[in-house]
């Protein structure tokens, strides 16, 4: 809990001394237009990975958008994140098609090699496992999505295999959103 | 001579599968300059399973390979590049001779479909060669009215490809009654039910027809401004999209008095969805444009009177325009010629599961499901024994084998209990347990419900909790009928389709296969061998070797045995982790 709790502190720092001024240009482009908040919300993501506590109050206090609403918005929609995550976002795909090809053994497979269950992001902050509904890549299930690269026809060992590849640094893009 | 034309397919499916790998070797060794050949990218042709699919098409006519890799490629390269001899063993489909995959295409017929896989979706020109812009350009040039535009669609019987079903010239014709200085069009292609891609494929191989259908709804209803609302987990149907737009406006097809006629302004926005399955709900959609919570609104008033900024609007699906283009071109007559009396010309469909022939097909309406399970899609993977199809998917219904001679349109759908939804069908075995099938469903519903109307919030949650009980083997006597009371309720309260189609999955699944349920709730078994909990795993003794790789291999050190002799499992320690039925050599384990 100790360590979580210096690793927290250290991102907030980082944030409020460089990284809100990033926002700038977002807010910009944006201020004026119908049907803001969403798009506001999704280019703040791309920016940190995660919506920051601070950044929903500068553009509350910039846009003259309501907190309350943004935090509606951002709860609502399964997208936006309000915790940071790892370098690699790993989206296993549980959609129907993936599902009757037994996906479900595929997240566990997943959960066993990194160690931290699903939602969850490992302690090098290295790989988030998340389980999505459908990549629409149905017929190479199951499927997983990594950055922008998908991988098909997975089984408990080509999963667990690409993992360590991305850990060895032989591929892997990282994903922001 | 020409150059032979190398085409490679780099949808999503195909770049999943290595095309993009197989496009670079290409590339370098067509920048190197030792074969002569002209390389061309295009989108998904609908052969999922065969992936990645390279085009190579010479002289003599076009050959199909399949399954791609490198060293395939060297030898196509070598013999059909460099020699002119087409590797036969890799073909999967031409029409210089037969191939087993033949049969794939055979009954197909492309109208929504009909460029991808054709086309490079980047290029304007190739649309524009295959009579792309034709049909608005023609609309304007006869000086066809709103009317007239809007009476073709009629005529055609074009039926909403998103699952409703609801003409779509009467939806124009509503729109165009309601009279507004500021109208929109949108294009549904928040394609969020799972096992479903059709929309995916279109908007990445084809952006134009949908584009074009557009603006056609925009002449006929005069909408000024067009809102694409396109999921966020479909990154390259968006790129695609923003380079088709951005081509569009360049050629005057998108902006100010656009083809010419004064006054006509119509312009395209893309807005990327957030991850919110209902959203794909229309009133929640707009609500998700107008960037708030999407939660579905009361209706009436309809969209077609008070939608996007409560002004007139417009929403058909991403198949619905890829129709309208291809409707105006051929007319009316030559759309309804396909289909049954009341649904009229093809459909899409998303075919996966367990079924060989995976991939994206479209057929005339009124072709059977078995016509398509077993002729198109080749049959059950491994020759298992067919289940049942789950149409719709979370709103649908899974329709049994012996069902299996129903029809594909409305109504015939629908009076099995599921829907034709947007066309996602997923094929199961007999290795699929429909109780489980029924508690994923029902736990996509739950977890996507809004949360507005209680009864979809609540019911959906109940409900769930039956199920996981069920398959957990603590079912009790009466559990299914409180399911069937909790779904109608659900169904008569909820606002929204979400809710009111949520239930059907578990009506559908307590109609044909309650054999199942009662299973599973009185004998706790799974007749599927799915169920974990319900399974038992045991060692016949007659097969067993003793070669003890399954105790070797036992998390949980359930297995007693020793060398050369018989082994058994104890149960109370058994965990059902299936570890040593799947490393047992000899067949020795089985599962109850």
């Amino acid at each position: 809990m100790r360590i979580a709790r210096i690793r927290e502190k250290k991102q907030e720092d980082t944030i409020e001394v460089v990284d809100l001024k990033l926002l700038d240009p977002i807010i910009e482009k944006f201020k004026f237009t119908k049907g803001n908040m969403i798009p506001i919300l999704q280019h703040t993501q791309n920016l940190y990975g995660f919506v920051p506590k601070e950044a929903f109050v500068k553009i509350a206090q910039e846009t003259g958008l309501k907190l309350s609403d943004m935090y509606g918005v951002a709860t609502f929609y399964a997208q936006f994140r309000l915790k940071p995550v790892g370098k690699y976002i790993i989206k296993v795909c549980h959609g129907t098609a993936c599902h009757v090809q037994n996906s479900t053994a595929i997240t566990e497979a997943l959960q066993e090699e990194l160690g931290v269950k699903d939602g969850e992001t490992t302690e090098d902050n290295l790989f988030t496992l998340e389980s999505v509904a459908c990549l629409g890549c149905c017929s190479l299930a199951p499927v997983m999505m990594i950055g922008d690269e998908t991988f098909g026809k997975l089984t408990d060992k080509s999963s667990r295999e690409v993992i360590r590849k991305i850990r060895e640094g032989e591929i892997g893009t990282p994903c922001k959103n | 001579m020409e150059n032979i034309k190398v085409i490679v397919g780099l949808g999503s499916c195909g770049l999943a599968a290595g095309a993009g790998k197989v496009y670079d070797k290409l590339k370098t060794i067509k920048d190197a300059n030792n074969i002569k050949f002209d390389l061309k990218k295009t989108s998904c042709i609908g052969m999922c399973y065969r992936e990645p699919l390279v085009e190579v098409v010479d002289s003599s006519g076009s050959y199909l390979y399949g399954e791609v890799n490198e060293a395939k490629l060297d030898e196509i390269l070598e013999k059909h590049i460099r020699n002119h001899e087409p590797v036969k063993e890799y073909v999967v489909k031409t029409e210089k001779f037969e191939t087993p995959d033949n049969s794939f295409f055979n009954g197909q017929v492309k109208i929504a479909l009909r460029n991808c896989g054709y086309i490079d979706p980047e290029s304007i020109e190739e649309y524009e060669a295959r009579e792309g812009y034709k049909s608005i350009k023609s609309i304007v040039a006869n000086k066809m009215s709103q009317n007239d535009v809007i009476k073709t669609i009629l005529d055609s019987g074009l039926r909403g490809r998103g699952g409703g079903g609801f003409p779509t010239g009467l939806k124009w014709k509503f729109a165009n009654n309601n009279k507004s200085a500021q109208k929109y069009i949108i294009c549904n292609a928040d394609e969020g039910d799972p096992g479903a891609f059709m929309d995916r494929s279109v908007l990445e191989g084809d952006p134009h027809s949908v584009l074009e259908g557009m603006i056609i709804g925009a002449y006929a209803i005069e909408a000024s401004e067009g809102w694409i609302y396109c999921r966020a987990e479909y990154p390259l149907a968006i790129k695609r999209l923003i380079i088709a737009i951005e081509k569009a406006r360049k050629k005057g097809y998108l902006g100010n008095n656009i083809f010419g006629v004064k006054g006509f302004n119509f312009d395209i926005h893309i807005k990327e969805g957030a991850g919110a399955f209902v959203c794909g709900e229309e009133t929640a959609l707009i609500a998700s444009i107008e960037g708030q919570r999407g939660m579905p609104r009361k209706r009436p008033p309809f969209p077609a009177e008070a939608g996007l900024w409560r002004n007139p609007t417009n929403i058909n699906n991403v198949e619905t325009f890829a129709n309208i283009p291809w409707i105006i071109n051929k007319g009316a007559e030559a759309y309804a010629a396909y289909g049954t009396e009341r649904s009229k010309g093809t459909k899409v469909f998303a075919l996966t599961g367990k079924i060989k022939h995976g991939g994206l097909v479209e057929v005339p309406m009124g072709i059977t499901i078995n016509d398509i399970v077993f002729k198109l899609g080749g049959g059950i993977t491994d020759d298992k024994k067919f289940k049942a199809v789950q149409l719709g998917g979370p709103s649908g219904g899974c329709i049994p084998e012996y069902l299996g001679h129903t029809i594909v349109d409305y109504d015939s759908v629908n009076a099995t209990g599921a829907i034709m939804g947007s066309g996602g069908m997923v094929v199961m075995d007999e290795t699929t347990c429909m109780v489980d099938i029924a508690r994923f469903f029902l736990d996509f519903t739950r977890k996507e419900s809004c949360g507005k109307c209680t009864f979809c919030r609540v019911g959906t949650q109940r409900m769930l909790e039956i199920l996981v009980r069920i398959t957990e083997g603590k079912g009790k006597e009466g559990d299914i009928e409180t399911l069937q009371e909790l779904a109608y309720q659900i169904k008569d309260s909820s606002l929204c389709g979400l809710g009111q189609t949520a239930p059907n999955p578990v009506l559908t699944t307590i109609k044909y296969f309650r054999n199942e349920y009662e299973a599973h709730i009185k004998d706790k078994k799974c007749p599927a061998k799915n169920c974990k909990p319900l399974l038992t795993y045991n060692i016949n003794p007659e097969l067993c070797t003793g070669c003890m790789l399954c105790k070797k291999v036992c998390p949980s050190n359930a297995i007693d045995g020793e060398r050369k002799l018989v082994h058994s499992i104890r149960q109370e320690d058994c965990i059902k982790c299936g570890a040593c039925f799947s490393k047992c050599r000899f067949n020795a384990i089985y599962v109850d």
